[in-house]
């Protein structure tokens, strides 16, 4: 395990002890497809970083910019220099009245838990999707609901994504709630019409007479080798969809922060989560929070880059930046989280302090979330910017079965690490 | 007449429902018009059913009830002919889908049901929702893109809504309607409203795929959902033996149960919706097929006339009309005068008249309109500049 850590890092993996172990003990697990080596990279660091910044955040729902990162920035240096890093409390971490550390679960579990705690507080939520019900769900998100709640508020639907998407936005316009399991993103192509049409448009032609409160969720993404149609990333066909909001989650925090959140929203949210995400291991606060849906992450300011990123690629973003770190480099890394719309406040803050962008992203070259990202940057900030805007993206190829080609479509950290340096030049 | 002298006598700004308290003040001077004593009415042919029970020929019905529907398709087949002069006088743009002729339909349906129950449309709506309680105004000032137009002139003509009647719209793109339908009477089944959802779709519709889809979902989970295929015979410039193999739309749920009504007869159509309602509410979905026919073409932009002859066209009017079959009802049955009915008729026009010249003088939505309404104000959503100072949009 000490052999995933390079140079510095090492102390800090050893201290991390606790979190890291449960960590690489839940990937060793065989059920997850999240198995090899690389994983155990994504799975370890992460929890190490964030060991630190949810005992900081959790006080805060709304997290304003400035307070946000400057707590986690001395709560990781006081880590760095500490023996013993568990039982430390983050030294200025303001209310953090509660004496109850939080819970420690996977991100398949912190999403259940978060539509488990809302289907509570409101009956009018109710699930439907495929396998949802008596199955459990096929990533496990819905996992013991059906018991819970019954058949008529855990659904289970046939194969037909175009009038099911359809029923829930029906059922949204009378005043339920539905949240709408697509098995993989990719299925909710055959929706498309109901969720442009319907969806986003039907609260603006009937002059704000209904709303639609659904919330449509499902995993994308390159998984493991799971071929072209199963690794699609329909962010980028989803975007210009007037009248949705769009948030991917990339932690246990967030994923349920942003679920309890969507829930609660009046307007359809969609929340994109990934395939290989969902054994992610966190520990989340014990009492109620949500994340706010326009906002986005600020995981570590930096001086010399602002790294903007979502989802899975976070954690290629981390692993690199560990390596820039060592090289001298100071990357702030944005996790935006709110694919539409753009936080730009918090982007915007970073760019006047960094003046040098890179995007990274898992969606295609063309039309994807970066493409929007550049230009909705260049068209705000273009006076702070000393470089132009860079953005790494997955190749616009059909994802390919072959590991190796896979591997290439996506960005991996070796070319996130040659990108800050050639921006930085 | 006096009634005229009246209605001239009010200024332009009062709406077309005041009207509607003289009209009927008029007709409560004619005692039977209120009438209730029951009259039975045989339908024009028998109902014909797939795995399922017809309901009788036999209809009750009283005065009251046949002057209103006379009233009210009058009302709807002088609105939609208004709306073809405004299209060719340029005042509605785009697309404008015309119901006379299928004014039976909509009226027989609201005549078996409360606004408990919901119904949802296809783009072919101004006349339902007018039967769900819109008034004049709001379709004429939506049809011009006004601001008194039920979606504030951002619909159109194919985006008709009215929350508090449960009516769910206006639909542009075909067969979307019809799991939005399935929805609502999911919505129905799960607060336990006790009401059913009619979803009503057309000939060409009933080709596409997520209608099967919702049916089967439908009938699976038991919801109180009727499938309302509104047969005119063409979807657009296709007749219905080019574009169905079965165009027996009625025998197409196979599972689900099926009637077949003349869509032609307000008094057949209040029959079969009152049975589908009463089997929907018990046993889950059911199919109604309305044989119907439409005198415009598809939209103002279809002659109609490429595709079927005058000669139908005109036949159609004169045997089938449905307008024309109350009147000869009333007339027979001795309910009211040919004159009375003409001045109604004439009331129906002034009506409609005074109704689109309040909406030529309704103003055009305020730029600002453009970004209202996109998004639901909740959560504290707003819509921010980059410096999170300049609000860009206000939203509601």
């Amino acid at each position: 395990m000490a052999a995933t850590f390079h140079g510095v890092g090492a102390t800090v993996a050893a201290l991390s002890s606790s979190s890291s172990s449960s960590s690489s003990s839940s990937s060793s697990s065989s059920s997850s497809p999240s198995n090899s080596f690389g994983s155990k990279i994504l799975l370890s660091s992460p929890s190490r970083s964030f060991s630190v910044r949810k005992r900081a955040s959790f006080t805060m729902v709304r997290s304003e910019g400035s307070m946000n990162f400057d707590l986690n920035f001395k709560g990781r240096r006081a880590q760095q220099l500490i023996a013993n890093a568990v039982a430390t409390k983050a030294d200025s971490s303001p209310a953090s009245s509660s004496s109850k550390p939080g819970h420690e679960l996977l991100l398949f579990e912190a999403l259940r838990e978060g539509l488990e705690e809302e289907m509570e507080r409101d009956p009018r939520v109710c699930v439907m999707g495929e396998d949802v019900g008596h199955y459990g769900g096929s990533y496990k998100v819905t996992k013991g609901l059906a018991t819970k709640f019954g058949d008529l508020r855990v659904l289970d639907t046939p194969i037909a994504e175009n009038s099911f998407t359809g029923m829930g936005i029906g059922a949204a316009m009378t005043g339920l709630r539905p949240v709408v399991e697509g098995m993989n993103m990719g299925f909710l192509l055959l929706a498309f019409n109901q969720i442009s049409n319907n969806c986003g448009m039907l609260h603006y032609t009937s002059g704000g007479q209904f709303t639609i409160p659904i919330v449509i969720r499902g995993p994308g993404g390159v998984g493991r080798q799971l071929g072209a149609e199963h690794s699609q990333r329909l962010e980028s066909y989803f975007q210009s969809i007037p009248g949705i909001q769009m948030v991917a989650c990339s932690t246990p925090y967030n994923a349920k922060g942003l679920m309890k959140a969507a829930i609660r929203s009046e307007n359809p949210v969609i929340l994109f989560e990934h395939v290989l995400l969902y054994n992610l291991k966190e520990r989340i606060p014990d009492e109620d929070y949500i994340c706010n849906l326009e906002e986005a992450e600020m995981v570590r300011p930096g001086e010399h880059v602002t790294i903007l990123t979502y989802s899975r690629m976070r954690y290629h973003v981390m692993q690199a930046a560990k390596t820039l770190v060592n090289k001298g480099y100071d990357p702030g890394v944005i996790d935006i989280r709110s694919l539409k719309p753009f936080d730009l406040y918090t982007i915007g803050n970073s760019v006047k302090k960094t003046h040098r962008v890179l995007i990274v992203e898992e969606c295609m070259r063309t039309g994807g979330i970066g493409a929007s990202l550049i230009a909705a940057i260049t068209e705000n900030f273009d006076d702070y910017l000393d470089a132009p805007i860079m953005c790494l993206s997955s190749q616009d190829v059909p994802t390919p079965y072959a590991g190796t080609l896979e591997e290439w479509t996506v960005v991996q950290p070796a070319q996130i690490v040659a990108a800050v340096e050639q921006l930085c030049q | 007449m006096a009634l005229s002298r009246l209605a001239s006598s009010s200024s332009s700004s009062r709406s077309a429902d005041l009207l509607k308290p003289l009209c009927s003040a008029i007709s409560l001077r004619r005692p039977i018009s209120t009438d209730t004593t029951p009259i039975t009415v045989e339908t024009s042919v028998p109902f014909t059913s797939h795995q399922c029970d017809t309901p009788s020929r036999s209809v009750q019905t009283n005065a009251k009830e046949l002057l209103t529907f006379f009233r009210d398709m009058a009302l709807m087949r002088r609105m939609e002919i208004a709306a073809d002069s405004l299209y060719k006088a340029k005042l509605i743009r785009g697309f404008c889908h015309l119901y006379d002729g299928q004014e039976a339909v909509a009226v027989g349906m609201e005549a078996s049901i409360t606004k408990k129950d919901c119904i949802i449309a296809a783009y072919r709506d101004h006349c339902t929702f007018v039967a769900r309680g819109g008034t004049l105004l709001e379709v004429f000032a939506e049809l011009m893109g006004r601001q008194a137009g039920c979606s504030r002139g951002k619909g159109g003509s194919m985006h008709f809504y009215k929350k508090d009647s449960n009516f769910y719209g206006g639909h542009g793109i075909v067969g979307a309607q019809v799991p939005l339908g399935c929805g609502l009477a999911f919505a129905q089944k799960y607060s336990k409203d006790e009401a059913v959802t009619f979803a009503l779709y057309g000939d060409g519709a009933a080709n596409q795929g997520q209608l099967f889809e919702a049916l089967n979902i439908s009938a699976l989970w038991d919801l109180p959902a009727i499938l309302v295929c509104e047969n005119n015979h063409y979807g657009m410039g296709t007749a219905e033996w080019r574009a169905a193999k079965s165009p027996a739309y009625y025998k197409r749920g196979d599972y689900a149960p099926g009637l077949k009504v003349d869509g032609m007869d307000a008094l057949a159509v209040k029959q079969a919706c009152t049975f589908a309602k009463e089997h929907a509410l018990k046993n889950g979905p059911i199919i109604l097929e309305m044989d119907t026919y439409r005198y415009h073409g598809h939209s103002m932009s279809d002659p109609g006339s490429t595709y079927r002859t005058r000669d139908e066209i005109t036949g159609v009017r004169q045997e089938r009309d449905p307008v024309e079959r109350i009147r000869k009802l009333i007339l027979s049955h001795d309910l009211a005068t040919e004159k009375e009915l003409k001045d109604i008729e004439k009331e129906i026009r002034k009506e409609v008249d005074d109704a689109i010249a309040q909406a030529k003088e309704n103003p055009l939505p305020e730029s600002s309109e453009l970004f209202t309404n996109v998004y639901a104000k909740g959560l504290g959503v707003e819509s921010f500049g980059a410096d999170r100072k300049e609000v860009r949009a206000v939203l509601p």
